[in-house]
């Protein structure tokens, strides 16, 4: 025989599936959303995306080349979506070196130091808004005009901060209320906002594809989103003039982002079903928690970090239901 | 919605090239050299010495030990030597290499292509026929049948379930098993479920096989107590578990032979075997293979003598295509690549398929990332990321907890993996660890 | 002084003395009397933690010196007779003593002598490989070059060569403690007697296939001629299925074997060049 064989263990198939094509699934979900980011808070949206971005993959670059000496991933899509879900979470107007910092906190301290993909604990991206909303709560929370917002306002806060602010100061809700935008317009995405979380719409759109392409379970999503709404239902129910409707705290702030795109990330959620299902409850829980009786307006981004914490746990202890195991 | 097993599964591309090729005789190869052990268990014991000749049928190798099978030649000639056959993995094994002089079958073998219906054999003879033509699971498992139609004491099983699923790519050899000798089948089931002494019989076939569905479904009419299942198609659905589970919903426990659940499975081709065998006086020495590939001239379905070397079979179908990079016996899930073209049909060679050199290499191996879909997709519902890494820190024991035993080694996991990670190869290493460690236990 | 910072002091003091007596009476309570010459057998040990005696480090070692109270049956490969006539002074024991040895690959399969007949493509374990089929070359007992051996090896002392294909052992820093050995699914890796100069004549070869078949496989394959079992004066030479072995602690490196071996299967390590023969046949000696 003139060539020379292969040889292999079992299986020889490999379904066309890669971690790259995930990642681009993942980013192509949130193209709509940053469109129309692009439309509600102009070019300050691409600024902004731009910059977390590059700064991403290229601090990963940089890492890998000359700190690690191994041989660059870059283009599996990691950094960039690590990048793009950061922006999506801070203010279009944020300055460009707070994003550099949030950036490199984001990839070397919350992804490389733990050994690199696949080895964080928790969401990178989410650690470096943290990182960012702790260490600059002014340029975090001034949150700039968008279209919605009429013509001559310069900033705008979000629905959430307006009610947390409100109740602070002790005015009651019917009146606060007269200031925060009906749920039509939280659904499109008119008020202020984060770059990326405004839009409920064109986020719920991504998530069905993503579910659709099997990139996400229904699972988490499902039971933060669930949670969520029981959670604000019962309180609301109980009192409706000091709480609001579970359809805004549904609508309002990060929740659907967080649900769909950053507490599902793979690696930094539990694997099997019933966990993702725990998991998920206790981001709603979490997140309500502070909403309702916290100091911050919003909290799911700290629910889906202690969440992380929470997922190894969740994986040793709770087993896939084994066949013939009864 | 057709049913199918309960936990995980995959679908990879059918690439059934072969579907339509009617089964033909492969001309009888020169030499042949027949393996002592074709099966799962002892090595059975030679009977023939260097210089004899032997008769096509003729028993040449006797069954050793409760878990073994008689041997038959498949072709007429002279011994040229006993002993070293290299097997699919390149180690020599005891074989009977036999030089073809013709084609001179045994006297009482009737070669007639009627159909025989009756018999008259009770449930314990029609066994003993069985072991006697040296009858193993045709599916690839190779375990001997005749051991599997007497159950352990205290156990009893209720259904026969006859395996057409044929959830491996590319194989057809079943397919058309079905399509051409639906009666056949039929009759060796019947043989199978008096062996049994078992009222019911269940025939699974997946939803791609439409023409041997209606075939078998006509067919089925003239036979009681037999009836046909459409399975949905979901590999590894021809696991003898999963297809227990698809049809009767039972799930057999961990570690627990099929019959605990009152379930005995056989493939369509040992079912014809069986029929041959009780019917025909023939024992196994000759089974239909299928001979694919992208690139191969005729992907076809062939009936193969044992011990023809797959160079033979390769020739026969247009020989073996410039750029093939693996040649791999059995189906692309769960077959063994070999290193030569050497080797043996054996009587669990399911197939040959014949790898395109740019389908044959891995894909590079990245990190984890903990997407699970080895874990959703296990249809013992294992957790290959688990086991893999448990494998590499040698813990033993924590495998053997996490059930390493269960895996039946399809490879959905290696297959599904987006990260390219070997789990299979590791696991397999990891199960035939905690294998030894447990039995060195009961010793 | 205001009352704040009485408080303070006090509470402090008093959880502070709380703390110290009960972790007084615990430790009393839960005290384990431990030989105090466990601790000084297991300084004198070297602290590799390697297992090559046999036990799960060098504390279970020293454990079970204290404890056997005889030392026929322990010995710490890497310490060598020094090291055990250390413990040995401790526990006022005798040690035996055991001739070092070193860890000697059987194999010269190098590229060049053993073509490979297929690629193999999958993990890079020799335990993975071994499991899965008999190897990328014609000869299904030589090494797989996946250097298992090394992985396994505390003293940095295997090295796979990239050239050959082969690991090698580098001498000076094997200790013998037979970790290749167990890591080998080939079982290629022998402990043999250490000579002066690190001289060493042994067969580089566990082909057990007939003479046709393993010159085929590969061209310096032990055909088991007999040859050297004939020349050797010694019976330092025995032969197996198709297969000859030295015996190391027989072997008196007369070096006849070598000369003798028609497929350079027997290889000489260490010694100065030979004197070109006047008549040198074509069977003479070559150097690894």
């Amino acid at each position: 025989m003139s060539n020379i064989l292969t040889v292999s263990p079992s299986p020889h198939l490999h379904s066309s599936d890669s971690v790259r094509k995930i990642m681009y699934r993942v980013i192509l979900a949130l193209v709509p959303a940053f469109l129309w980011s692009v439309f509600v808070f102009g070019w300050d949206a691409v600024r902004v995306t731009l910059i977390a971005v590059a700064a991403c993959v290229g601090i990963e670059y940089l890492l890998q080349r000359f700190v690690l000496k191994v041989t660059p991933t870059i283009m599996d899509g990691t950094a960039a979506l690590t990048g793009l879900l950061l922006a999506f979470n801070v203010p279009a107007s944020l300055p460009w070196w707070i994003i550099l910092l949030g950036s490199f906190f984001a990839i070397a301290i919350a992804k490389t130091s733990f050994g690199g993909l696949g080895a964080n604990i928790f969401n990178p991206a989410l650690v470096g808004r943290v990182f960012m909303l702790i260490s600059f709560p002014v340029h975090m929370t001034s949150w700039p005009a968008g279209r919605g917002a009429g013509p001559d306002a310069v900033t705008a806060a979000t629905p959430l901060g307006i009610l947390k602010e409100g109740l602070v100061s002790g005015k009651p809700l019917s009146q606060i209320q007269g200031s925060l935008p009906d749920s039509v317009d939280l659904f499109l995405g008119t008020m202020g906002g984060s770059l990326g979380e405004i839009s409920a719409l064109l986020l719920l759109a991504g998530g069905v594809y993503l579910l659709f392409r099997k990139v996400i379970t229904w699972q988490i999503p499902v039971s933060i989103l669930v949670t969520i709404a029981l959670y604000a239902g019962i309180f609301w129910f109980i009192s409706p003039e000091k709480y609001m409707d579970p359809l805004f705290h549904l609508l309002a702030g990060g929740a659907i982002l967080g649900a769909v795109y950053m507490a599902t990330d793979m690696v930094t959620s539990p694997m099997t079903g019933k966990a993702q299902l725990i998991y998920g409850a206790g981001i709603g829980i979490i997140t309500m928690t502070i909403r309702l009786f916290g100091a911050y307006p919003e909290g799911i981004s700290f629910a889906i970090l202690i969440m992380n914490a929470f997922t190894p746990l969740l994986n040793s202890v709770i087993k896939p239901q084994r066949f013939g195991g009864k | 919605m057709l049913r199918t097993f309960r936990l995980g599964g995959v679908h990879p591309p059918e690439n059934k090239l072969s579907a339509n090729g009617q089964i033909r005789e492969l001309p009888l190869p020169a030499v042949v050299s027949i393996p002592t052990g074709q099966h799962i268990g002892a090595p059975a014991t030679p009977l023939v010495k260097k210089g004899d000749k032997v008769k096509t049928g003729q028993l040449i190798a006797k069954s050793t030990g409760f878990v073994s099978a008689n041997i038959h030649s498949s072709v007429s000639g002279t011994v040229t030597k006993v002993e070293g056959v290299p097997d699919a993995s390149g180690y020599p094994r005891t074989g009977i290499v036999i030089k073809v002089d013709g084609d001179e079958w045994e006297e009482q073998i009737d070669r007639s292509p009627d159909l025989v219906r009756s018999c008259a054999l009770s449930g314990p003879e029609i066994v003993e026929k069985i072991a006697s033509a040296g009858i193993v699971g045709m599916g690839g498992a190779t375990f001997p049948t005749h051991i599997k139609l007497v159950p352990p004491k205290g156990m009893k099983a209720d259904l026969l379930i006859i395996n057409g699923v044929e959830c491996e790519p590319y194989l057809t050899a079943d397919n058309r098993l079905m399509i051409e000798k639906s009666r056949e089948i039929l009759v060796g089931t019947e043989l199978l479920m008096k062996a049994l002494g078992v009222e019911k019989a269940t025939i699974g076939i997946e939803g791609n096989k439409p023409e041997a569905i209606r075939l078998m479904k006509e067919a089925v009419a003239d036979f009681r107590g037999i009836t046909v299942e459409v399975l949905r198609v979901k590999y590894p659905q021809g696991g003898e578990k999963q297809l227990i589970n698809a049809i009767t919903g039972r799930e057999v426990p961990s570690g627990a032979l099929p019959v605990a659940v009152g379930c005995v499975v056989s493939n369509v081709g040992t079912a014809f075997a069986v029929y041959e065998a009780v019917q025909k006086n023939k024992p196994l020495f000759e089974r239909v293979l299928t001979i694919t590939g992208k690139h191969l001239q005729q992907p076809s379905n062939l009936k193969v003598r044992v011990g023809t070397p797959l160079s033979e079979v390769v020739a026969f179908a247009g020989g073996l295509p410039e750029d093939t990079g693996k040649i791999i016996s059995g189906g692309p899930m769960m077959g063994k690549a070999v290193a030569s073209l050497e080797i043996p049909v054996t009587k669990g060679t399911s197939g040959v398929l014949l790898m395109p050199g740019e389908e044959s290499l891995r894909n590079p191996q990245q990190p984890c990332i903990r997407c699970s879909r080895c874990a959703a997709n296990c249809p013992m519902g294992l957790e290959p990321f688990l086991l893999m890494t448990l494998t590499e820190k040698t813990m033993w024991e924590r495998l053997e907890k996490e059930k390493v035993l269960d895996c039946i080694e399809c490879g959905s996991c290696s297959y599904t993996c987006p990260a390219s990670r070997p789990l299979l190869d590791h696991i397999r290493f990891g199960k035939a660890k905690v294998g030894q460690m447990v039995r060195s236990r009961k010793n | 002084m205001n009352a704040p910072l009485i408080y303070t002091i006090v509470t402090l003091a008093g959880i502070g003395t709380a703390s110290a007596v009960i972790l007084y009476f615990v430790a009393r309570k839960f005290r384990v009397f431990e030989d105090p010459r466990i601790d000084t057998v297991e300084k004198a040990l070297p602290g590799a933690n390697c297992g090559g005696c046999g036990y799960a480090g060098c504390r279970a070692f020293a454990e079970a010196c204290v404890k056997e109270n005889d030392l026929t049956h322990l010995f710490c490969p890497v310490g060598g007779n020094d090291g055990m006539e250390g413990v040995a002074r401790i526990l006022g024991l005798e040690a035996v003593k055991k001739d070092p040895r070193v860890a000697v690959v059987r194999c010269n399969g190098t590229c060049e002598y053993r073509p490979r007949v297929n690629k193999y493509d999958g993990v890079m374990t020799c335990a993975i490989i071994h499991n899965l089929y008999s190897g990328e070359t014609g000869c299904q007992y030589g090494c797989l070059g996946c250097g298992d051996c090394c992985v396994v090896c505390d003293f940095d002392a295997i090295h796979m060569n990239p050239v050959t294909g082969l690991p090698e052992v580098t001498d000076e820093k094997c200790t013998a403690c037979g970790a290749c050995v167990i890591a080998c699914p080939k079982n290629l890796i022998e402990l043999r007697k250490k000579n002066a100069k690190d001289r060493k004549i042994y067969v580089a070869c566990r082909n057990e296939d007939k003479g046709g078949p393993a010159r085929r496989s590969c061209q310096v394959a032990c055909i088991g001629c007999s040859k050297c079992f004939d020349v050797c004066a010694y019976d330092a030479i025995t032969m197996g299925t198709n297969l000859a072995f030295i015996d190391s602690d027989k072997c008196k490196l007369c070096r006849k074997c070598v000369e003798v071996c028609p497929t350079n299967a027997i290889i000489e390590v260490g010694f100065p060049p030979r004197k070109a023969k006047p008549a040198a046949t074509e069977n003479t000696t070559v150097n690894q």
